[in-house]
């Protein structure tokens, strides 16, 4: 098989973050700051990044403006070549944080805001307030000319507000809008029963997408993340394991997606100890699930298997507990009852934030 | 209405730019959330668009540059210049 050259890099600088969103993709072993990367070896596998064909350098964590080597980091991507784009809950973000990130080449900001209202931010946020300092990163990042993406996770709690969600964006003067429905891995399978939509929710979203579509026209792009449980097929899982992206963790792990750390059995690759290159393409963990050889049955013979990649891995795992089994969203998977039955169980229920103190492993 | 058309003078959006993809050995056009490919007659377009040329700048340097008649290159010129400015990646002004 051929392997073919990474597009993406998502660098997770820090899992720190003033915020504690009970969907967030972190791990629920958060990582600790101590282990957090040095800003030397952020340097190297930046370069070695762009070396091996990375085009787009995501920077994120956590909260990556919690680090105080953001701006030197943005440069030395920058200077690698990379179009660099920061992913902020922008509540560190201000006029002094940000000119630095400017003129360090920062090309393009995807901040996220967790509702419309104060009272439903601050509700999926955990944080009081945070409504407020949003959207004043949003007038800052604006009023500096940089290209902004709203960035919108929906859920039961928030879904209906979906019209409100454009009306902002289009106040604020955002290029792009995100509209992801939750993923239900790690923080947010936890709270699956509270935050999963109805049907009749996921319904009038598509047609809440469909009129912002019809409103903006060219004028505002619009990326719109369905839910998979109501799906038939399973979504491509980061366009293929190893085909395009590479995922870094604060403490230098290596992983084709962001779940990809619960794997049980593999040892985790890190850019203390080998380079990007020989990780990407000689790694186990890489490889693993890379191409179609690795396919149980009903992929291994379907005429999608080069369209999803039989799913995603980590769903696999956290539902099944096997990460080489076809996705159990998948319709034709044996498990498929297992999403059916989820989806029947969904109550309210008290939210568990993303905290250390909410995993105990 | 030509002339009116060539007067305009054309440039990348900010966080918006055409690079050398040394790895893969192409041109890009790198843009928020994305990147692709541009062949080499869209390149070769691109490279002109420092937000001070005119169109009709552009078309006369490409006639030269190729030896080809200005007519035909002002269209594919108009033509594409039309295409990714709605694609958001090309502003016009006048
Ligand atoms: S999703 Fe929320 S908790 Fe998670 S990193 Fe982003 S802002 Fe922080
Ligand atoms: S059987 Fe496998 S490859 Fe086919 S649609 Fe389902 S998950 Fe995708």
């Amino acid at each position: 098989m051929t392997i073919p050259f990474p597009m993406s890099l998502l660098a997770e600088l820090t899992h720190r973050c003033p915020l504690q969103c009970p969907y967030c993709s972190n791990p629920l072993a958060l990582e600790n700051v101590r282990n957090e990367l040095p800003t030397d070896v952020w340097m190297r596998v930046l370069n070695e990044a762009a070396d091996l064909g990375v085009l787009q350098a995501h920077f994120s964590g956590g909260e990556p403006m919690a680090r105080k080597d953001l701006p030197e980091l943005v440069r030395g991507a920058a200077k690698a070549g990379l179009y660099v784009n920061l992913i902020t809950s922008g509540i560190l973000l201000d006029e002094a944080s940000f000119i630095p990130l400017v003129d360090a080449g920062v090309d393009h900001v995807q901040l996220s805001f967790q509702d419309v209202t104060p009272e439903g931010a601050d509700l999926i946020g955990g944080m009081k307030n945070a409504q407020g300092r949003k959207l004043e990163a949003a007038r800052v990042i604006v009023a500096q000319g940089v290209p902004l993406t709203l960035n919108f996770v929906v859920h039961r709690l928030n879904v209906e507000r979906i019209p409100q969600m454009f009306d902002l964006a289009g106040e604020l003067g955002a290029r792009r809008v995100e509209i992801a429905h939750t993923q239900y891995y790690g923080w947010g399978l936890k709270n699956r029963a509270t935050l999963l939509p109805t049907r009749a929710q996921l319904e009038q979203s598509e047609k809440d997408v469909a009129s912002a579509r019809a409103r903006f026209g060219r004028e505002m792009a619009i990326d719109f993340v369905t839910p998979d449980y109501y799906a038939d097929e399973p979504k491509p899982c980061m366009g293929g394991w190893g085909q395009r992206f590479i995922n870094i963790s604060p403490s230098g792990r290596v992983l084709p997606c962001h779940a990809a750390e619960t794997i049980p059995g593999v040892s985790f690759p890190t850019v203390l100890k080998d380079s990007l290159e020989s990780i990407w393409t000689k790694s186990d963990l890489f490889n693993r699930f890379r191409g179609v050889d690795w396919m149980p049955a009903p992929c291994r013979t379907c005429d999608r298997r080069e369209e999803d990649w039989g799913g995603c891995r980590c769903q696999a795992l956290a539902l099944l507990g096997d990460a080489s089994a076809t996705d159990p969203v998948c319709r034709r998977s044996p498990d498929r009852g297992l999403i059916d039955a989820a989806i029947a169980e969904s109550a309210d229920a008290p939210l568990i934030y993303r905290r250390m103190s909410n995993h105990k492993s | 209405m030509s002339a009116d058309l060539e007067a305009r003078i054309p440039g990348f959006l900010r966080g918006v730019r055409l690079q050398r993809d040394r790895v893969r050995d192409q041109w890009i056009v790198q843009a928020p959330e994305r990147a692709f490919i541009v062949d080499t007659i869209a390149a070769s377009i691109l490279q002109r668009v420092d937000g001070d040329a005119t169109l009709a700048a552009i078309i006369d340097a490409l006639a030269t540059a190729y030896d080809a008649p200005r007519d035909v290159i002002a269209r594919d010129v108009i033509d594409m210049v039309e295409d990714l400015t709605a694609r958001q990646v090309l502003v016009c002004k006048s």
